[in-house]
């Protein structure tokens, strides 16, 4: 009923769902800057969901800014291209952000590299067809900008008997603090239509919709003055909400089609893709490129300039925050945003081609989450009402402290949450439900694998 | 750079969270309720002050001491213990001798709260177990009311201090509410005087008016869910509307059903339970119409002219079985939980 009624007063949105603070006003005005190249640049050979690229040079090569240093490994891979003009020191493991050692590239850049690009020949998109698209995304090192990192022409590759008639283009950027997307909407609102263009063409989709929460309505007005005459694009604006940029949740409001659980966007005819990922598809693909770089909100409290940066992959989170500066009180570096993001154990972790944040907490908001007292579920069904996925965390919250993952999983639905925060966020007893589904979701995986 | 030396927090997501916490909660209902004390104080003087004061200070004073023997923390600083108290007090009559209210303040949280874990797994809303216990104990003293124009700040009923174990003394006539008015007298009392409180009864559910605002308030701060009072007082209107249509004679005006007894104070303040009431709108809905139902069918064809407590109870102890029946509906399934 609520959902009826938001829809009467104003923009759409999708039921239940929770309204943080939102924290954007600092960053959202800020132009985007480039970054200077860090001393080293550590690239890990998995950026993506898939079987990690295969290194095609070595230690010692010295490689060009743009080349390409690994090739994808199969259909679900996607190559990585160097990020700066320089030697490669070694391949060795390096932190990440998912806790795992994982095998990366450790490159110097020479002291005088640029910050151009070393093109390879442009190629006229007119001329190609659904396959030659997907295979340069592919060559590219396109995947999910938004945080997912799934390699974006698999997503693109619509199975055989299938069919998608609309491409959804995700501008929400519902997570606090974070204004990648804000800024590339409105800064690079050519590459974003001519990215979608292509995807469209790759989809083979009759239409696609871009939609972006009226907290952005500048950066809607800007995608609407470039689409012109193009009647197959349209902008639409949505209330704010959290999580609006989950991908159930958005084909739900723009779309009002529900995907099953453990179903797909394109059970219901439609893909959804991230703008940040359509722009850059708009501006590697007819240039030739690989993705290099990417746009990165860092702020938060305990950020000096805070800003929208357009940073080198393969930055160290130290390199980052020792350009931008910090306060003393540091307490959390949170890599995404506040609600989904992971916290950084280490600092020499490097921005990878997934990171839309890089936000530093101080002690103030760390001790007014961490030292407060949980208290037992008094079942007030506040998370029953936060849930998008309508599930009850409450009850799955009482299953997990007994350890019964099985029938959270069985009875309710445990594998549908996609770990968006909302019940935890709201718990007035402060339980952390997220972390406990983690748990029991990683709990059962393992169980399945076994049998 | 010697901010970044040091070692870093690392947390599982979200790190951000809503103000929202149980003790906030608590208070807030502890707020809605006190201008329900107040006016009880103002209607029942010391004997309303008295027994109100008695009751939080003995479920308090139990849930301290049982955390202690049990080597726990205190919980009494959650504020959900003083609810308890507040409303059991609210639920008695004011002339009741204060060792029984005293009584019924250990048992509430003794037997009602503690021996089931405590706060957050209570099925019965410990104040109502209280009373409930009470009445099974004292049966003639908890159906005794003061005759209500003696009552003021000079005097205090002679019942009020009795030692504990003796049998109470009353003094004059004792009044009757208008409930166990209309079923013994077949009296009804006027609409305008339940909602003002300028009856008799228990010490907290007299004046309508009051506990209805304070239960919009709980509901316009978003503490408490709509569901339950409207459904439970909706199904009371409707049944007994029908019922009165039917023969008006026989059976009481949905006005004085609604306005009448602890029917608002226990849809308000005790249906709305959060512990021992179910977790889904849905099953709401479903719990409050089944309080209600209980309410009529208790008040007009039961033996005792008051039934909200047992329909409550009865609500408490079928919640369970709702939350069993009724889950939310996972998104992109159909009610069958089929797939869309």
């Amino acid at each position: 009923m609520s959902g009826v009624l938001t829809r009467l007063i104003g923009g759409k949105t999708f039921a239940h769902g929770i309204h943080p603070p939102e924290s954007k006003e600092v960053t959202c005005g800020l132009a985007i800057h480039q970054f200077p190249f860090a001393p080293v640049l550590i690239v890990p050979l998995s950026q993506h969901i898939g079987k990690p690229a295969i290194p095609i040079v070595g230690e010692g090569d010295e490689v060009v800014r743009g080349e390409c240093i690994a090739e994808p490994d199969g259909f679900l891979s996607v190559a990585i291209h160097a990020p700066a003009t320089g030697a490669i020191r070694c391949i060795a493991p390096s932190p990440t952000i998912n806790g795992k050692m994982e095998s990366a590239f450790f490159l110097e850049p020479f002291p005088a590299s640029t910050q151009e690009i070393f093109c390879s020949d442009a190629c006229d998109l007119e001329q190609l067809d659904r396959d030659s698209i997907l295979a340069m995304i592919q060559q590219a090192g396109i995947v999910g900008l938004g945080g997912a990192g799934f390699p974006t022409h698999a997503k693109l590759t619509i199975p055989a008997g299938k069919s998608v008639d609309t491409v959804v283009v995700n501008g929400a950027e519902c997570e606090p603090y974070l204004t990648t997307d804000h800024r590339v909407m409105l800064e690079h609102t050519d590459d974003v239509v001519s990215g979608i263009r292509l995807v469209l063409k790759a989809t083979q989709a009759k239409r696609a919709v871009i939609a972006v929460e009226e907290n952005k309505r500048d950066a809607a007005q800007a995608l609407q003055a470039a689409l012109a005459s193009d009647e197959r694009i349209s902008v639409e604006v949505l209330s704010v909400k959290y999580p609006q940029g989950a991908e159930k949740m958005l084909i739900q409001t723009v779309l009002g089609r529900a995907i099953a659980p453990g179903g797909l966007p394109v059970d219901v005819h439609a893909v959804c893709i991230n703008v940040g990922t359509t722009a850059e598809i708009g501006k590697l693909l007819p240039r030739g490129w690989g993705l290099q770089e990417r746009v990165v909100t860092v702020g938060g409290p305990g950020v000096q300039r805070k800003g929208n940066y357009r940073i080198p992959i393969g930055t160290t989170l130290r390199f980052i925050l020792e350009n931008v500066g910090t306060t003393d009180d540091v307490s959390t570096v949170v890599m995404g945003g506040p609600m989904m993001g992971t916290t950084a154990s280490s600092l020499d972790i490097p921005i990878t081609k997934g990171s839309t944040g890089v936000i530093v907490l101080t002690e103030q908001e760390t001790k007014a989450v961490a030292s407060r007292r949980e208290y037992p579920c008094i079942h007030c069904g506040y998370c029953v009402d936060a849930c998008p996925l309508f599930l009850n965390p409450s009850q799955l919250g009482l299953l997990a402290n007994q350890s019964c993952y099985q029938e959270m999983s069985t009875d309710f639905h445990l594998m549908d949450c996609f770990e968006c925060g909302c019940c935890t966020f709201v718990c007035p007893s402060h339980i952390p439900l997220v972390h406990k589904f983690r748990v029991a979701k990683a709990s059962v995986r393992k169980k399945r694998a076994m049998q | 750079m010697s901010a970044l030396a040091k070692t870093l927090d690392i947390r599982s997501s979200p790190h951000i969270g809503a103000p929202a916490s149980v003790d906030k909660i608590m208070l807030n209902v502890v707020l809605a309720l006190s201008p329900v004390c107040l006016f009880a104080v103002f209607r029942f003087g010391w004997a309303g002050l008295l027994v109100i004061t008695t009751s939080v200070a003995a479920c308090v004073l139990t849930e301290h001491v049982l955390c202690r023997l049990n080597r726990k923390a205190t919980t009494i600083n959650d504020w959900s213990v003083v609810i308890t108290g507040l409303l059991l007090g609210l639920v008695l009559p004011p002339s009741l001798p204060l060792w029984m209210v005293a009584v019924g303040g250990v048992l509430g949280v003794g037997i009602g709260k503690f021996l089931f874990g405590g706060l957050g797994y209570n099925p019965f809303n410990p104040a109502l177990v209280g009373r409930a216990l009470l009445q099974a104990a004292f049966p003639a003293a908890m159906t005794t009311w003061p005759n209500i124009r003696g009552a003021s700040f000079s005097t205090l009923p002679s019942s009020t201090l009795s030692l504990p174990l003796t049998k109470p003394t009353y003094d004059g006539l004792s009044g009757a509410t208008p409930l166990a008015d209309w079923k013994f007298n077949q009296a009804y009392t006027n609409t305008g005087d339940l909602l003002l409180g300028l009856t008799g009864g228990s010490t907290g559910e007299t004046c309508t008016l009051l506990i209805l605002l304070g239960g919009l308030y709980l509901i316009a701060t978003r503490t408490m869910s709509w569901h339950t009072p409207l459904a439970t007082l909706t199904t009371v209107a409707c049944l007994s509307g029908a019922l009165h249509l039917y023969d008006a004679t026989r059976y009481p005006s949905p006005q004085f059903m609604l306005f009448s007894g602890g029917l608002m104070l226990g849809a308000m303040f005790m249906a709305t339970d959060m512990v021992a009431s179910p977790i889904t709108a849905q099953g709401r809905w479903l719990y409050g119409t089944l309080i209600g139902l209980l309410v009529v069918v208790i008040r007009i064809w039961g033996g005792m002219p008051e039934g909200v407590m047992y329909a409550i109870l009865i609500g408490n102890a079928a919640s369970p079985q709702i939350d069993r029946w009724i889950q939310p509906r996972v998104f992109g399934t159909t009610a069958r939980g089929r797939a869309t």
